[in-house]
């Protein structure tokens, strides 16, 4: 379970984001909707422990995520935070498999096999030892969204995870995500702008610069 | 870690192929420099144990001593036997071995002396035994593998002391040893008794003094009425004395020519020292070259990784991780670098080696690994690290939410 509360957030001297407060339980899906502008990322950046927020906290399964600090917040999110990309950014000096296991290495955890798995119910374990470069842009999001649940995460949160695929392709995305969430019973947050996947999640956030 | 910083490695081919190069190229020279340095020293030294003084022709000394206790350089010409005769019984030497140089047999020396030139070097016979007739020879054993001779074969020598000279038709050397090898100046000459290589120059060939025993010690007997000569004295000192006055006595008051082994090799490694820091000077600047490109190498890639630095942070590696991941990255190319600098430096000293194996060069090995070639790798490490600090603090300090922004 992720929850936020009292979040303000201010880049330099801009008018700072307010961050509605929110929960998410495990198995839940909630989309977040906004314009340009309107704080999606920089809220994503706030529960990935990527950016601490000036004021308000994020609890992570009652943890309070900004009280920890350096080493201890990078294994935290490994270990439980999977963060999907608006592009997939995967490593291209490494094979499908070596980007998929590259989390589980940060946070010393061995494979246990559990990248053949993700890889398999994500349906691109043929491409295990293919190079970045033979996939096309659907498997990549897939061998990105693999990277992020590999560490069987809490929370998974995607950013724009849908914009760069086509219409078939963010359908399949979506859904994979959707699935994955309920059976790691993990909280999901999709930011998004995409109208097309509106409809595949019915929890929605809409964020304004002013705030929700 | 080492895994995906070679594979990050990997992903530029060219660019880590021509920092590894640049880095060999300069280890390789200083490599090649510490071989030849270490083993030319202890090569020199070797040879030159025991003799304390050289007696010749006048003529430069370096000359002498390298002609006549190396065998690299050709002789300052000959002395009368009669004058190295009163010499020898000064009462500061202790004992003076005779050399005859003048022949060849392919390009090996060979060399008319008495047995304690056998025993000066420590000599002990593979095969057979010393000579005890004018024209018996022992072979080092160097010379009797390049030669292909063993104890019985025959051969015919040629007057100079380089190859391409005339051959001495009428006198066959016969063979009747060949020593074990040494290590020293021995292993590539044909040794025999000064009475050979006196006998081998006489226009007439009497028989008579073929069949007599030579001088086995000491200095050899005329026995006719030729006048005779020896190229060199090896002289050995009596008394600490003899060190000071008896290379001023014979400078001063003969028309011979006294050098000192020891003082002369000093002299020749000062005069090499100036090439030799000028060589290294040259390597060290390569190196430092060689350390820039990889600074250079690793700065600009992480310029180009900033996102995927970013990633891995957003994934769960830490700050830590990263900053080993690049340090790991300059220590694997500067590994590789140092690596394959000994192997070109090995294989370098291995083809001077190869040819110049009648020169200077020989007796110098490429299959010998010293322990200042340790430092190579150690100096070689700690320039991958240094050029590696500052493109992995950037790394370390890497904006995750920055990055992942734009």
């Amino acid at each position: 379970m992720i929850a936020a509360t009292s979040i303000q957030f201010a880049y330099n001297k801009e008018q700072p984001f307010f961050i509605p407060d929110f929960e998410i339980k495990g198995g839940e899906a909630v989309l977040v909707l906004g314009k340009s502008g309107s704080g999606k990322t920089t809220l994503l950046n706030i529960l990935g422990g990527l950016l601490a927020p000036q004021q308000g906290e994020v609890r992570i399964n009652g943890i309070s995520l900004y009280s920890m600090k350096g080493n201890t917040l990078d294994k935290f999110r490994g270990k439980n935070i999977g963060i999907v990309f608006q592009k997939p950014h995967i490593l291209s000096p490494l094979t499908v498999e070596e980007n998929v296991a590259l989390p589980r290495f940060f946070v010393n955890k061995p494979s246990d096999g559990m990248v053949d798995r993700i890889l398999s119910e994500l349906g691109i374990f043929d491409k295990k030892n293919a190079g970045i470069h033979t996939l096309s842009e659907g498997e990549a999001q897939r061998v990105s969204i693999a990277r992020a649940l590999v560490n069987e995460p809490k929370i998974i949160l995607a950013d724009e995870p849908t914009a760069s695929l086509d219409d078939e392709n963010a359908k399949i995305v979506v859904n994979l995500l959707k699935e994955q969430a309920k059976k790691l019973n993990a909280s999901l947050l999709i930011v998004t702008h995409d109208q097309r996947i509106k409809d595949e999640i019915e929890t929605r956030i809409t964020l304004t610069r002013k705030g929700l | 870690m080492l895994k995906l910083s070679w594979s990050y490695l990997m992903a530029k081919p060219w660019n880590t192929g021509l920092n590894i190069l640049l880095l060999a190229l300069g280890l390789s020279i200083i490599t090649v420099l510490i071989l030849i340095q270490d083993q030319f020293e202890n090569k020199m030294n070797r040879d030159a144990s025991g003799i304390d003084l050289v007696i010749g022709a006048k003529g430069s000394p370096l000359q002498l001593v390298l002609s006549s206790v190396y065998h690299i350089d050709f002789p300052t010409g000959n002395i009368p036997l009669e004058e190295a005769g009163k010499l020898s019984k000064n009462r500061l030497i202790k004992n003076t071995i005779p050399l005859g140089l003048g022949d060849n047999y392919q390009g090996y020396r060979i060399v008319g002396t008495n047995h304690d030139y056998l025993e000066l070097y420590g000599a002990e016979f593979e095969t057979g035994e010393a000579w005890r007739l004018p024209f018996e020879v022992v072979l080092g054993q160097v010379a009797a593998q390049k030669l292909d001779l063993k104890v019985g074969d025959t051969f015919v020598g040629s007057h100079g002391i380089a190859s391409a000279s005339h051959e001495h038709d009428e006198h066959p050397y016969v063979v009747v040893g060949v020593l074990e090898a040494r290590g020293n100046v021995v292993d590539q000459l044909i040794l025999t008794s000064v009475e050979s290589v006196w006998l081998s120059h006489d226009e007439e060939h009497d028989h008579d003094k073929m069949e007599q025993e030579v001088s086995k010690t000491g200095l050899p007997e005329a026995r006719d009425e030729e006048a005779r000569e020896l190229t060199t004295l090896l002289v050995q000192y009596r008394n600490p004395i003899a060190a000071v006055q008896l290379p001023r006595f014979v400078n001063s008051r003969t028309a011979l020519q006294a050098a000192s082994p020891s003082f002369e090799i000093s002299r020749l490694f000062e005069l090499l020292g100036v090439g030799i820091s000028l060589i290294q000077g040259l390597a060290l600047v390569i190196v430092s070259i060689a350390a820039l490109g990889i600074f250079i190498a690793l700065y600009n890639s992480l310029k180009e990784r900033k996102y995927h630095l970013a990633v891995m942070r957003a994934i769960g590696a830490s700050r830590g991780q990263l900053f080993v991941l690049i340090v790991m990255e300059g220590l694997l190319l500067t590994f590789m670098g140092a690596v394959s600098g000994l192997l070109i430096g090995h294989f370098f000293l291995l083809v001077l080696v190869m040819v110049n194996e009648q020169g200077l060069m020989s007796g110098l090995t490429a299959f010998v690994f010293l322990s200042s070639e340790w430092w190579i790798l150690g100096y070689a490490l700690a320039v991958g690290i240094i050029a590696s600090l500052i493109p992995a603090w950037n790394a370390y300090r890497t904006d995750i939410a920055t990055q992942l922004t734009k």
